[in-house]
């Protein structure tokens, strides 16, 4: 878990601003029965900590300032839930400073996942192929590996 | 491409190349033992959708002997276990379809010496012969009595059949096993006996008058068909008995078999992140063949075969797509969810439907998806949140609970639960543990469920109003039925699906007889669409009241708003004509007119024209004072004239009295004031008026002037009237036939009959 920056906590109290009209109505429906209401970003552990899902990719993919692709061969690896090495890495937004939280796409541009970077840019260029370069956080592959989990 | 050519290469293994190479079985002939039947289906490329179909078989194919009479009809698998390393190359030259594999089976072992193209000529015909042209050649030829099909019986007698001709291997015609025998077919039933049993008697029954066997009667044969078809498709016998009222024979056996294939793989594009070309090429680059759908989707596609798992690419986890049915897909298009408006999908589970609404409103609006079943609500979830959906509110309980918790959605989809009958080849269990209990307690369910769905509906939605029931079975209990009971049960009617394809449902069958507009609902079938078995329905619904039914059969309507303002415009228009000089007739018409959704009224005619014409005017057939006399004996329980039914008709107007003493009040006013006369009312004038009554006979040829144009006056009012009726005694379901005109004023109107309507709407009226 990472903490949000400020750019991704606005971007998320504004969305959550769009579901009003949507929850007055889901007000209706008793609290039990409530399954699911709009898109769930994440959750709030016991310890008040927030732990965002890869539900709120969508919202969040956009604003990314900070994106990593990586190459085909590696997708499926991410997606299921490995982290990513030098060997897999396309292409890194310049300036990414290191345990930034970025975005994970895939070379065709399709958001993957969440992700930290676990070098600096600079640094990305001079490790050797095995090292980790991004840490796995959430990724698309959870939407089967863990349905259950999702909400 | 040298392989193809090789004659001494031998084509072993399961492969699919093994089967594949064709140009092989040329020279292969020469290397082929007699008896070798090529009964493996090749799948030659991609030929659309039957691949699918063809790619089940061919994976059996693969074991030689043993299983394959079990399930496949090619009897020549006997003879292949010899051969078992050549059975890949006793490919068919008949590549199309499975179909046609199946049906003559028997046939492939005479292909000993002949090309390949004779042998496709042959399955050709004897594929015809089971659409049963030459069957009838066959079956009258010899006299024998059923033998044993053995495959090596066969081919000498068909080579010497007229070269062509024939197909039929077995060429005894085919007898009914003598009834003892017909009870026990238990112990290891020989399939490919079975099978040919079962055309036989398919070909019989078509032409049964020329082809029976004297002394077996037609209900023989039936159960023996039953009793084959049952061991050779593995049905429990009564859903095979619903399917044979629901199918002609020959399509019986197509669906039987279509059963047996699984439909093929299609997606749905998530139109909310992507778009379907894009879509398609992403697939196609990762190695999926696919095509579109059809001209009627514009998002679907239909997956042929995928180098990867289809349900696991990136661009499904991105929620580019959904993996759904081709029949599910239609309920949504019929719905026709439109931006902004708040729909309600009571069976949710597992969320296609409710997504496919979600992107045609653009993720605006609102959808509650709704399921009864945790467990699959969690894939609900999942699929929405991996496709984006962001309007929906997912919530858990139980379907007959709408409206009560939640109501007045502009658009309803009920996606019943239901017996499974029409993806029988999804879940094959559905053949043996459904019975006449199962499919009573479906409809129970569904009944209910429909009857909550409609009365979540707000009738008066501005851009809505509709629902659509649609299940995923093909009996009559489940889909016509239940339709029809909704239409007895509530404000509702069915109107055109907008679907241009598909069968039109029932609208009658066997003993029951449902409403004639049932024909607007669809039907598709796995071997007609290849698609699901699939049933959809799509009513409208034109009024928010819900009909309480009495214990007759007239169904009365509780009091509301809505009411009125329907027949209202309905008087005004019918008054505007009525300014005639001598429109007598017309405003007779008129009066009718309005009149007609209540049955009572035209009783109330008869026995209020009298009473009017005792009260008000001298013209007795004037239907203004037919109307009149019915505001007028409300308040004025005056049993003048032929008051027989006036108590009767005061009864029932008394009910309705505060309203129509006021729109009296105004009838009289009219009657005595000129035309367009000022609408005060005062009570007082009904005193005037009475008198005016006694008066009136006196008076013939003003009061018909004054009549008309009071009538005409009057006939604004009488929408009220009506409208309490209304609600009182009949649910307004449109105008009915007029009963006997009372315009024939000087004739007294036939009693006994209205009398007795008039009694017993009374009696309605008042318990």
């Amino acid at each position: 878990m990472r903490p949000l920056t400020e750019e991704e906590t606005r971007v998320m109290f504004e969305k959550i601003a769009k579901y009003e009209k949507i929850m007055k109505l889901a007000a209706n429906i008793s609290g039990d029965k409530l399954v699911s209401l709009g898109t769930c970003f994440g959750k709030f552990t016991k310890t008040h900590k927030f732990r965002l899902h890869v539900t709120a990719l969508d919202y969040l993919a956009p604003y990314a300032k900070y994106k990593v692709w990586i190459k085909p061969g590696a997708e499926q690896s991410f997606l299921y839930g490995n982290h990513v090495l030098k060997s897999g890495l396309g292409r890194i937004t310049e300036n990414t400073s290191q345990y930034q939280g970025v975005v994970v796409y895939s070379m065709a541009d399709i958001p993957l996942g969440f992700g930290v970077a676990a070098k600096s840019t600079q640094d990305c260029r001079k490790v050797d192929p095995m090292a980790i370069v991004v840490f796995h956080q959430a990724d698309i592959g959870e939407y089967v590996r863990h349905e259950e989990t999702l909400t | 491409m040298g392989r193809k050519l090789d004659p001494t290469k031998e084509k072993r293994g399961p492969g699919r190349k093994a089967r594949k190479q064709k140009g092989a079985e040329t020279e292969l002939v020469r290397f082929l033992p007699a008896g070798i039947s090529a009964g493996a289906v090749q799948t030659a490329g991609k030929k659309g959708p039957q691949s699918l179909f063809n790619a089940p078989r061919g994976k059996k194919r693969p074991a030689p002997g043993s299983d394959e009479e079990e399930e496949e009809e090619d009897s020549e698998e006997d003879g292949m276990v010899n051969h078992g390393d050549l059975w890949g190359s006793e490919d068919d030259a008949d590549t199309v379809d499975d179909y046609g594999a199946d049906s003559n089976s028997e046939d492939e072992e005479e292909g000993e010496a002949l090309l390949p193209i004779e042998r496709a000529a042959r399955k050709q015909k004897a594929r015809e012969a089971a659409a049963g042209i030459q069957w009838s050649e066959e079956e009258t030829e010899d006299e024998e009595e059923e033998k044993e099909v053995t495959p090596e019986s066969g081919p000498p007698k068909v080579e010497e059949a007229d070269g062509g001709l024939q197909i039929n291997v077995d060429e005894e015609p085919f007898v009914l096993p003598p009834a003892g025998e017909m009870e026990q077919d238990a112990q290891a039933p020989d399939l490919q006996r079975v099978h040919k049993r079962i055309q036989d008697i398919v070909g019989i029954l078509r032409d049964f008058g020329a082809q029976r066997e004297e002394g077996r009667s037609r209900s023989e044969y039936l159960n023996r068909l039953k009793k084959d078809l049952a061991i050779y498709y593995s049905y429990g016998d009564f859903l095979l008995g619903k399917l044979m009222d629901l199918f002609p024979l020959s399509e019986l056996v197509e669906f039987l078999e279509a059963n047996e294939v699984p439909r093929p793989v299609t997606l749905r594009t998530n139109t909310l992140k992507t778009r379907r070309r894009d879509l398609a090429q992403a697939l196609i680059n990762r190695g999926v063949n696919l095509d579109p759908l059809g001209k009627w989707s514009k998002t679907g596609l239909v997956v042929y075969d995928s180098s990867v798992p289809i349900g696991a690419t990136p661009e499904y986890l991105a929620g580019h797509y959904m993996l759904q049915g081709a029949s599910s897909m239609l309920p949504v298009m019929a719905l026709a969810p439109q931006e902004h408006e708040r729909i309600l999908d009571m069976c949710c589970a597992p969320g296609g439907k409710t997504s496919y609404m979600a992107q045609l409103m653009k993720n605006t609006g609102v959808i509650l998806a709704n399921d009864a079943n945790a467990e699959r609500l969690k894939s609900v979830v999942g699929n929405l949140h991996r496709l984006g959906v962001t309007n929906t509110i997912i919530s858990h309980y139980d379907g007959r609970q709408f409206p009560k918790v939640v109501g007045g959605f502009d658009r309803v989809l009920l996606d019943a639960p239901c017996s499974g009958t029409g993806v029988i080849s999804k879940d094959p269990a559905v053949k043996t543990n459904k019975d006449e209990k199962d499919i009573l307690r479906c409809a129970h369910l569904q009944k209910e469920l429909l009857l909550s769905a409609i009365d979540s509906v707000n009738a008066t939605s501005k851009t809505g109003g509709y629902l659509v029931y649609c299940t995923c079975s093909i009996t009559v209990e489940e889909n016509e039925w239940v339709v029809d009971y909704a239409l007895k049960k509530r404000n509702v009617r069915l109107v055109p699906t907008g679907l241009d394809f598909g069968q039109e449902g029932f609208t009658r069958f066997r003993e029951r007889r449902f409403h004639p507009s049932l024909r607007s609902t669809r039907r598709f079938y796995p071997h007609t669409h290849n698609m699901d078995g699939f049933f959809i329905a799509k009513f409208k619904k034109f009024s928010n009241s819900i009909p309480q039914s009495q214990t007759g059969n007239s169904e009365t309507a509780t009091p509301t708003n809505v009411d009125l303002p329907q027949v209202i415009p309905k008087s005004e228009n019918s008054s505007q004509p009525a300014k005639k000089a001598k429109g007598a007739a017309k405003t007779k018409q008129q009066l009718q007119k309005q009149q007609h959704p209540k049955k009572a009224s035209f009783q109330k005619l008869n026995g209020i024209s009298k009473g009017a014409d005792s009260e008000l005017s001298t013209v007795p057939s004037v239907t203004k004072t037919q109307a009149s006399s019915s505001f007028q004996d409300s308040s004025q329980p005056a049993g003048k004239a032929e008051g027989i039914r006036e108590p009767k008709v005061t009864g029932k107007l008394k009910q309705r009295s505060p309203k129509l003493q006021s729109s009296k009040k105004v009838a009289f006013l009219r009657q005595n004031a000129p035309p367009k006369g000022t609408d005060t009312q005062t009570p007082a004038v009904l005193s005037p008026s009475k008198t005016q009554a006694t008066l009136k006979p006196k008076d013939h040829h003003q009061p018909l002037g004054r009549a008309k144009g009071v009538e005409k006056q009057q006939l604004p009012e009488q929408p009220f009237e009506k409208a309490a009726f209304q609600k009182q005694n009949d649910t307004p379901k449109g105008p009915q036939p007029p009963t006997v005109s009372p315009i024939r004023s000087s004739r007294p109107p036939p009693a006994k009959r209205k009398k007795s309507q008039s009694r017993g709407n009374s009696q309605l009226l008042l318990s």
